[in-house]
């Protein structure tokens, strides 16, 4: 599985109002880039754009992977809802790209990574039964399950506490490396942790952030992590 | 039981009632029976009672279950493919246009007088609120698991069957709950055109021979028989879709 990079280029409208553009983007192959932004800017729409989901969105350029052959069936996605389905538990959802595709499943490796974000003892409960936090991780482990060279994230962790945040962006760092990540986030504290690239969205277009720090994922705690976090911070602060 | 308890007043209230009717204005009892004389006739013509009961009872339950299964193989083919929808939606609506009155007469005289022709009423009837409930929901759902489902590269059939299908299954549920209601109507409507057994015919029978106490019996029979069947419906509907939310 060599993953490719992914491309965007051109600006996008909704119902003829300009949502964002003119935007030159570059998520390079196998890493893990960061699109940082506040809240409006149309971040969601970039990751929905790769994903063949444009909805209402009309996009005058180009999205798509850097190899030239289409997304289709090399992406996994993690919207900002969860999407759990409510009448399957936890198992069944975690499985639910393969049944889709009219697989069996591999429920050892569901079972595994179950394990891996701390629901093993939920396998069995429904969605409705899980805190936010829960239905988050169980999403994640959706995700992490499809096995996709491009996964696209949306604010994966933005449900969970300080101690499962800085677990499950460790956990999604082993498990993701070598393929190529975009994570939509408006926490530069997530950011400075993560990204191989940063990349600051805002009105006016898509900029990458200079990085001198160590590869990802970065010691929380790290005062270059802190460093960078603080500086990212200072950029959207300018940026708005 | 506290269910129970909530039924119990209104209805002796009702009785209490009737009751009063009867005796203070002397009406005759060829018009309107006092409720104990009902309660007796009730008791000494159980058997017969029952016998018909029985009759009506298989004529909705069968419709009920073929009007159904019908309504959601229709209401999923709808929503799979544009060019179904295109030829059943004027259907659907010009069925509910016609009133099951009008048809009653012509089901019995192709089906005859037996239990075909009332299950075939109760079916009628009942088609439209499965397939139209079932429908709406099908064509509703939440375009996140759509999406989602797109992504993980589903064909239509297994979103429909995955996804769509379950998810609407609520909408389902209201279309059944309203059917278990309307069912009785049609195949009483069915059995008032020509029938040889039945509530429906019981109560024209004892009607034509000024039976009113048989006729009240026999319409109490039924009241009771369609409460049951919606309660019924009801708790299958929300035992199976019990932990959703």
């Amino acid at each position: 599985m060599t993953a490719p990079g992914l491309v965007l280029s051109g600006s996008a409208r909704v119902d003829g109002a300009p949502l964002f553009g003119p935007v030159d983007f570059a998520a390079p192959a196998g890493r893990w880039t960061c699109l940082l932004g506040p809240s409006g800017v149309g971040k969601s729409t970039v990751l929905r754009l790769f994903a063949g989901l444009a909805g209402p969105v009309t996009l005058d350029g180009h999205a798509g992977a850097s190899d030239g052959a289409p997304l289709a069936g090399r992406v996994a996605l993690m919207a900002q809802q969860d999407l759990l389905l409510p009448w399957l538990d936890v198992l069944g959802n975690v499985l639910l790209g393969a049944r889709l595709r009219g697989r069996r499943g591999d429920r050892a490796a569901a079972r595994d990574i179950l394990e891996r974000v701390g629901l093993s003892a939920h396998a069995h409960k429904r969605p409705a039964a899980l805190s936010g936090g829960q239905r988050q991780r169980a999403a994640l482990a959706r995700t992490l399950l499809e096995d996709r060279p491009v996964v696209l994230l949306d604010e994966p962790f933005s449900a969970l506490d300080a101690r499962t945040r800085a677990q499950m962006q460790d956990l999604s760092a082993a498990l993701l490396a070598r393929r190529t990540v975009l994570h939509v986030t408006h926490d530069p504290a997530e950011a400075a942790r993560l990204g191989h690239h940063i990349c600051l969205m805002a009105g006016d277009g898509i900029r990458p952030v200079p990085l001198s720090a160590e590869p990802p994922p970065r010691a929380f705690d790290a005062a270059a992590t802190l460093s960078l976090q603080g500086a990212l911070h200072r950029r959207l602060m300018q940026a708005a | 039981m506290r269910r129970l308890g909530t039924i119990a007043g209104p209805v002796l209230l009702a009785l209490a009632l009737w009751q009063a009717v009867v005796v203070l204005t002397g009406v005759p009892s060829f018009l309107l029976p006092a409720p104990a004389r009902v309660a007796v006739t009730l008791w000494t013509s159980r058997a017969l009672l029952a016998e018909h009961a029985l009759t009506t009872a298989a004529e909705v339950l069968i419709g009920l279950f073929l009007g159904a299964a019908l309504g959601f193989c229709a209401a999923v083919l709808m929503a799979a493919s544009p060019p179904a929808r295109a030829v059943l939606r004027p259907m659907l609506v010009f069925s509910q246009a016609v009133p099951v009155f009008a048809l009653a007469p012509l089901l019995t005289l192709w089906l005859g007088y037996g239990l075909w022709s009332k299950v075939a009423m109760a079916l009628l009837i009942i088609f439209f609120p499965v397939t139209s409930a079932f429908f709406d929901a099908l064509m509703r759902t939440p375009p996140g698991w759509t999406g989602l489902a797109q992504v993980m590269g589903a064909s239509p059939a297994r979103l429909m069957w995955h996804v769509r299908i379950p998810a609407a299954l609520p909408g389902f549920a209201s279309g059944l709950r309203l059917a278990a209601v309307y069912a009785p109507i049609g195949a009483i409507i069915g059995e008032w055109v020509g029938a040889s057994n039945g509530l429906g015919y019981l109560m024209l029978l004892a009607n034509g021979r000024a039976k009113i106490d048989l006729m009240f019996a026999a319409l109490i029979v039924l009241a009771v028989f369609a409460l049951l069947l919606h309660a019924a419906v009801d708790a299958a509907c929300n035992r199976a879709l019990r932990g959703r939310t």
